[in-house]
């Protein structure tokens, strides 16, 4: 307990200042867009109902799905840049982030400064046309400074918002407070996620003080106040840029999904390419979909895939070949399509299996998936959130004439407890998981053949292909850890007691390859 | 009777068929006015007669629709607003001081607008402040801490302040207590005089425009139906509409003579 204590205390400081400056990047861009569009609003009828509109509609739109959203549009953006400009940005991690949360930070602001503004006194617009301001001088002598109060409560709201939702940044690369809540929902590390809560809540606390003196600094007509404010706001975010600048950019990023197994082998690869000499960025807790795009662009350098997934969900294809021509085709389709390089299969695989509790499958009589086709009309499935959606389940469907009572669909970490409680009878499992062992559950034999091969891959960027420093850090683990390893180290994370950190599992699983190297 | 310059000379403010409509109601109608050098002129009428848009017109925050308002001679409609309102003083009755400047920032803001030095602005504040009869400790407090007289002293003084030689005032003392209006009205008719200033006052309180007119005209739908001097007018006998405005301050004076005629009796 007090070492996860520790080890988040220790992550703080780099989690708080990226959490800060997206934070204070987005507020001031939303700022700077909704006061253009406040102005545009108030001296226009026919602008002022499509903006108001407009920034409620985004309003709606979850921002876990805006943040998402933001991805595939800056990818095509980045593209057209390379194509017209011949040169691309990345479209990864801050970027997408920063536009989401400004996106995010506008209806408040619009609100108030069109509601504070409008409702001026007539006689004081009068006023200020008859003793001779012009429309600019009306706006920053007289209408600004007296939407000032109402445009700052807004101001507040908005900041609070963003910093809240900052934190659903980290699935699109962007390091927050949010890493937190991601990895700690993961790995059960709940410490952690109280950590990222606590937090996010005490910034957003501060920042709403902060603005709170502003705002009433501007309508007591203080000054004195208005400046305390603003300059303890600038020295925060300056204090938080200062590490960002100093650390300079990191060479080489590895990539990670947002399971244990993922975070292990980010921090594994990590750490060796460290020891090669190369600076290393993580951004793990990556969507599936999101990683490749992002090796493939080249915003990542390395990550670790499945080739089941490779074959199903990036080249769509929907026949089954034995292992090895599958993975042949899928090195040459990687190479021929992307230009990314397959350094090799590290040696164990992490295919989905149906899982149940051994107790129940023996009970029912059932020990591959065709026993089980006879008795799922009484019986419940859960799924991780992919799961219904890939191949496999339509292949296990039509291959078995599988059909269940009903269907639910978890968060990995909660699909097994609802399993080990009852609460489900069969789960989709995923076979290098080190609960299967811990929990004892069954893994169903698959006679028919319908789930893919999914060995673990490592691959690597375009423009890393014949880098030596990854290839001499990366090379020894290939084909070196079997699947009771990597069994072994998953659970080091997901176990309810004595849980491991990644960073610690991946030590203790480099140190097991080196004396089985040995 | 209308539209002729007066016998003063040169008109300063000229008004040439000027015509102004809100979608298809006109509130002025053709009017042709002309105000002449140190004049005082009260435009009397009811609410809605297009008294206050008529006003408006002189300085565009109602620009005519058709017609011309001409300032010494040259009009108004190829000057740049802005400028053109920072020549002239504008009073009206809901006063409009910016409620997050001080007394002294609201008297200052048209020199300001001009550029003009601090220095000068101040010197300028504290001579305006003297000239509407307020302390000079008033000059920081914010017009929350104003009464209702103090506020409109402030607004005159503001109107003031860039040295116009021509006043606006939009029915300026309507909503002071009577004691407040009659000495406010009074004082300003002296700085009228003291500065020889153009003013035009839009009122509908006909005791008000007899005492401090030179001259009244009285608009009626847009239109000027009648025009002269506060005497004249009191002497009109062919119009039953200005006989009968003139009849009530008549009455009311006649009451009020009698009444003090029977306090001097022994």
């Amino acid at each position: 307990m007090s070492d996860r204590f520790a080890n988040a205390w220790a992550l703080l400081p780099g989690y708080l200042s990226q959490h800060v400056v997206l934070s204070a990047a987005a507020m001031a861009l939303g700022l700077l867009v909704s006061l253009v569009l406040v102005v545009a609003s108030v001296r226009s009828e026919r602008v002022r109902w499509p903006v108001l509109a407009f920034a409620s509609l985004i309003q709606t739109v979850p921002s876990l799905a805006l943040l998402a959203l933001f991805y595939p549009f800056l990818l095509a953006v980045s593209g057209l840049a390379e194509k017209v400009f011949g040169t691309g940005f990345s479209a990864l991690g801050f970027l997408p982030s920063l536009l989401a949360l400004a996106l995010y930070s506008m209806l408040p602001v619009i609100r108030n400064g069109v509601a504070g503004i409008l409702n001026i006194d007539g006689a004081i617009i009068e006023a200020a046309r008859g003793v001779g301001m012009t429309e600019w001088q009306r706006l920053a002598r007289v209408e600004l400074p007296l939407a000032a109060p109402l445009l700052m409560a807004g101001v507040r709201t908005a900041a609070v918002w963003v910093i809240g939702a900052a934190t659903l940044s980290t699935p699109v690369g962007q390091v927050s407070l949010g890493n937190y809540i991601f990895s700690g929902l993961q790995l059960q590390d709940w410490v952690s996620v109280l950590f990222g809560c606590v937090a996010a809540a005490t910034l957003a606390l501060v920042v709403d003080q902060l603005l709170g003196a502003i705002e009433t600094g501007l309508a007591r007509r203080n000054r004195w106040r208005v400046v305390a404010g603003v300059a303890a706001l600038a020295v925060g975010i300056a204090a938080a840029a200062l590490p960002l600048g100093r650390g300079g950019a990191a060479s080489y990023v590895v990539g990670g999904k947002n399971f244990s197994e993922q975070l292990i082998l980010a921090e594994l690869m990590g750490a060796r390419i460290a020891e090669a000499g190369g600076s290393v960025a993580q951004r793990t807790g990556l969507g599936s979909a999101v990683v490749f795009a992002a090796l493939a662009s080249g915003d990542v350098d390395v990550y670790v895939d499945y080739s089941g997934t490779i074959w199903a969900n990036v080249m769509r294809r929907t026949d089954v070949l034995p292992r090895e021509p599958m993975l042949a085709e899928i090195r040459a389709w990687l190479e021929r399509e992307h230009g990314i390089v397959m350094l090799g299969s590290l040696g164990f695989e992490n295919a989905y299996g149906l899982a149940m509790r051994r107790d129940r499958a023996e009970a029912l009589g059932i020990a591959t998936v065709a026993d089980l086709a006879a008795h799922a009309a009484e019986l419940s499935m859960g799924g991780d959130l992919e799961f219904f959606s890939r191949p496999e389940w339509g292949a296990l469907q039509s291959a078995y004439g599988l059909g269940f009572a009903s269907r639910r669909e978890f968060e990995p970490t909660f699909m097994y407890r609802a399993v080990t409680d009852g609460e489900v009878d069969v789960i989709s499992a995923f076979t290098s998981d080190g609960r299967i062992a811990a929990d004892d559950l069954l893994l169903l034999g698959d006679p028919a053949g319908a789930f893919l091969p999914y060995d673990a891959i490592v691959l690597v960027a375009q423009k890393r292909a014949s880098d030596d420093v990854l290839r001499r850090a990366l090379a020894p683990l290939i084909g070196a850890i079997p699947l009771a390893l990597m069994q072994e180290a998953n659970y080091r994370v997901d176990r309810e007691r004595d849980k491991e950190t990644p960073a610690a599992t991946a030590r203790w699983l480099e140190s097991e390859i080196a004396a089985r190297g040995d | 009777m209308t539209g002729t310059a007066d016998a003063r000379g040169q008109p300063i403010v000229e008004l040439r068929s000027v015509r102004r409509a809100f979608g298809s109601t006109v509130a002025v109608r053709d009017v042709d006015l002309a105000v002449g050098p140190s004049e005082f002129l009260a435009i009397l009428g009811e609410s809605g007669s297009g008294k206050t848009t008529l006003l408006k017109t002189i300085n565009r925050l109602q620009p005519p629709d058709r017609g011309d308002v001409l300032i010494d001679g040259r009009s108004t409609s190829a000057v740049v607003e802005h400028e053109l309102r920072r020549r002239i003083g504008y009073v009206f009755q809901r006063v409009g001081l910016f409620p997050h400047m001080t007394v002294a920032e609201n008297i200052g803001v048209t020199p300001r607008l001009l550029g003009w030095s601090e220095e000068s602005i101040r010197a300028r504040v504290d001579e305006l402040l003297a000239l509407v009869n307020l302390p000079a400790e008033m000059a920081a407090r914010l017009p929350t801490a104003l009464s209702g007289g103090q506020r409109q002293r402030v607004g005159v003084a503001r109107a003031l302040a860039a040295r116009p030689s021509i006043m606006l005032m939009d029915e300026p003392f309507g909503a002071l207590d009577p004691v407040t209006r009659d000495s406010l009205g009074a004082e300003y008719r002296l700085l009228h005089e003291r500065m020889g200033l153009v003013t035009v006052m839009v009122t509908h309180d006909v005791i008000e425009a007899l005492l401090l007119a030179d001259r009244i005209v009285v608009m009626r739908e847009g239109a000027i139906v009648a025009s002269g001097t506060p005497r004249e007018l009191m002497n009109e006998r062919t119009d039953a509409e200005v006989r009968k405005l003139m009849d009530m301050p008549r009455r009311q004076m006649t009451r009020v003579a009698a009444m003090l005629d029977d306090a001097r009796r022994p």
